[in-house]
């Protein structure tokens, strides 16, 4: 349980993480709050040969709004960001969402951008940017690029980040007028990665549901405004479509139940919002 | 940029419970055996080697963090505190550490130094905590003996002592009835 030997390189600035990840490439590894990292190395489960430590990088650790969004940059840890005075205003969503990640321990070190990095598919960090059809910052020495959440994630903790690529920041659109949002999750235990978490986003236009821990990575569906036996038969195909799988936490049958009653919950509860019947985002449920 | 190599042994320094400090260590060097094997420092314990078990929690410039999954080359420039750090004197107990023995909170004691750290830290900023607040707490913590409740009530009890609303007990029979 100790992690095999690595050069380790502080960086003191982006271009010298930049310029590290363009000498070493698919050898080296940022390391950011380490909440993820650290157990795979650990476990040894990885063995890079230069770690670039990210977070004393000073430019990177304050979020802006900029263009409609709230952009994180990748030195934001968790708990500093649901500290942030508006937060459940401006993303109510990710403010509903963000004290099931981990525990307040982890919180305080882990960033939100490595946890996009990190894709694992029940993540709650990259479904919420799922969700509101957020962006992916990449920045290397070749070029810098944006890319749509919905793309970036391509499978079960793969993105489409080169290795030479580092995660700028995020961005999250902020909350609109007349839309609404809700977040609920079912996990064995509260701080446990989810079983099958859902992000719901309802507005003059559509309902979009969001759902993790079933496909390989979040994944998003738009439906027109439906309620009833309708609504029932659309998440039904939803679930189906997902190909959930059984593993030791639940069965495929199981994530898919989770996905017709936690989804139904969610959108209602996101349509109430946005006919501002209710502010409360986070559905209560018990895991 | 700093760059350690991972053959080379490599000086860290930092503060460790107020006390400026530095210790030789390997670039994977975790920050549990930093402490634990290179200052003799063993009042942090490891359990699970990979964050889920809360044993190895620190604070880390005022925030409770999982030593296992610190390197020790990363907290070059900060202050960590310990439980090592809570009593004011040796043979005197912290009013949390007190807490914790009149309530029963401890049986074995392998979960307690990380229990006491997170409860510290979170106590520092919310002097007034719910119930609730402190049973997310410790929800980042396993404990196999004490089915929990009798933590948080020493955590409430000793917030409230901290806050000045009880009385400290005033002999160290009373603290230790
Ligand atoms: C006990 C425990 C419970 C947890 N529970 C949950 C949970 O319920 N839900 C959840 O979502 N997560 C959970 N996590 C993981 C979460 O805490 C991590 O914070 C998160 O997954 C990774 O963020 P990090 O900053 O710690 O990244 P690190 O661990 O430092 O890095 C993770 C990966 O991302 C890469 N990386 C990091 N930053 C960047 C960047 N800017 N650009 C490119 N690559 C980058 C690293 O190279 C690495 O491959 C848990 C962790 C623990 C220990
Ligand atoms: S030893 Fe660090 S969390 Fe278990
Ligand atoms: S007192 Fe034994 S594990 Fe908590």
């Amino acid at each position: 349980m100790k992690p095999a030997p690595f050069d380790y390189l502080r960086a003191a600035s982006l271009d010298d993480a930049l310029d590290a990840l363009r000498q070493y490439g698919p050898e080296a590894r940022l390391i950011a709050g380490g909440q993820s990292l650290m157990p795979m190395l650990n476990m040894r489960l990885t063995k890079p040969a230069v770690l670039i430590d990210v977070m004393r990088i000073t430019a990177l650790k304050e979020p802006r709004l900029d263009n409609g969004s709230l952009v994180i940059p990748a030195g934001v840890r968790q708990a500093i960001l649901l500290d942030r005075p508006g937060l459940a205003r401006d993303l109510p969503l990710l403010a509903a969402a963000l004290p099931w990640v981990g525990h307040i321990q982890t919180r305080a070190r882990g960033t939100l951008c490595g946890s996009v990095a990190h894709a694992d598919p029940s993540a709650e960090i990259p479904l919420c940017l799922v969700a509101l059809q957020g962006e992916i910052h990449l920045r290397s020495r070749r070029k810098v690029r944006r890319v749509a959440a919905e793309d970036f994630f391509t499978g079960m903790m793969v993105t489409d980040r080169a290795d030479d690529e580092m995660i700028e920041a995020i961005a999250y659109p902020l909350r609109r007028e007349g839309a609404g949002t809700a977040f609920a999750e079912v996990g064995r235990r509260h701080g446990d990665y989810a079983i099958v978490a859902c992000a719901g986003v309802v507005d003059g236009s559509r309902m979009r549901l969001a759902v993790g821990g079933v496909a390989d990575r979040p994944t998003a569906r738009d439906f027109p405004h439906l309620d009833g036996s309708a609504l029932d038969d659309a998440l039904n195909a939803f679930a189906w479509d997902l190909g959930a799988g059984d593993d030791l936490h639940g069965t495929a049958r199981y994530r898919r139940d989770l996905v017709r009653s936690l989804g139904r919950r969610v959108l209602e509860q996101a349509a109430k919002v946005a006919r501002g019947d209710t502010h409360q985002e986070a559905v209560p449920c018990h895991s | 940029m700093p760059q350690l190599d991972a053959k080379g042994r490599h000086t860290v320094a930092f503060t460790l419970n107020g006390r400026e400090t530095t210790v030789e260590v390997e670039t994977r060097t975790l920050l549990t055996d930093a402490l634990r094997h290179g200052l003799g420092a063993t009042g942090t314990h490891v359990g699970c080697e990979h964050g889920v078990c809360g044993a190895c929690t620190v604070s880390i410039d005022g925030v409770p963090a999982r030593a296992c999954l610190t390197l020790a080359v990363g907290v070059e420039g900060c202050a960590v505190r310990t439980v090592e750090g809570l009593a004011p004197e040796p043979g005197r107990l912290g009013v949390l550490q007190a807490a914790f023995r009149r309530r029963h909170a401890l049986q074995c004691g392998f979960c307690t130094a990380g229990i006491l750290i997170s409860l510290d830290a979170y106590l520092a900023f919310r002097p007034n905590p719910s119930r609730r607040e402190i049973t997310e707490v410790i929800g980042g913590h396993l404990c196999r003996c004490t089915g929990y409740a009798p933590i948080i009530e020493a955590a409430l009890e000793a917030a409230a002592e901290l806050r000045g609303d009880i009385p400290a007990p005033s002999s160290p029979e009373a603290a230790h009835a």
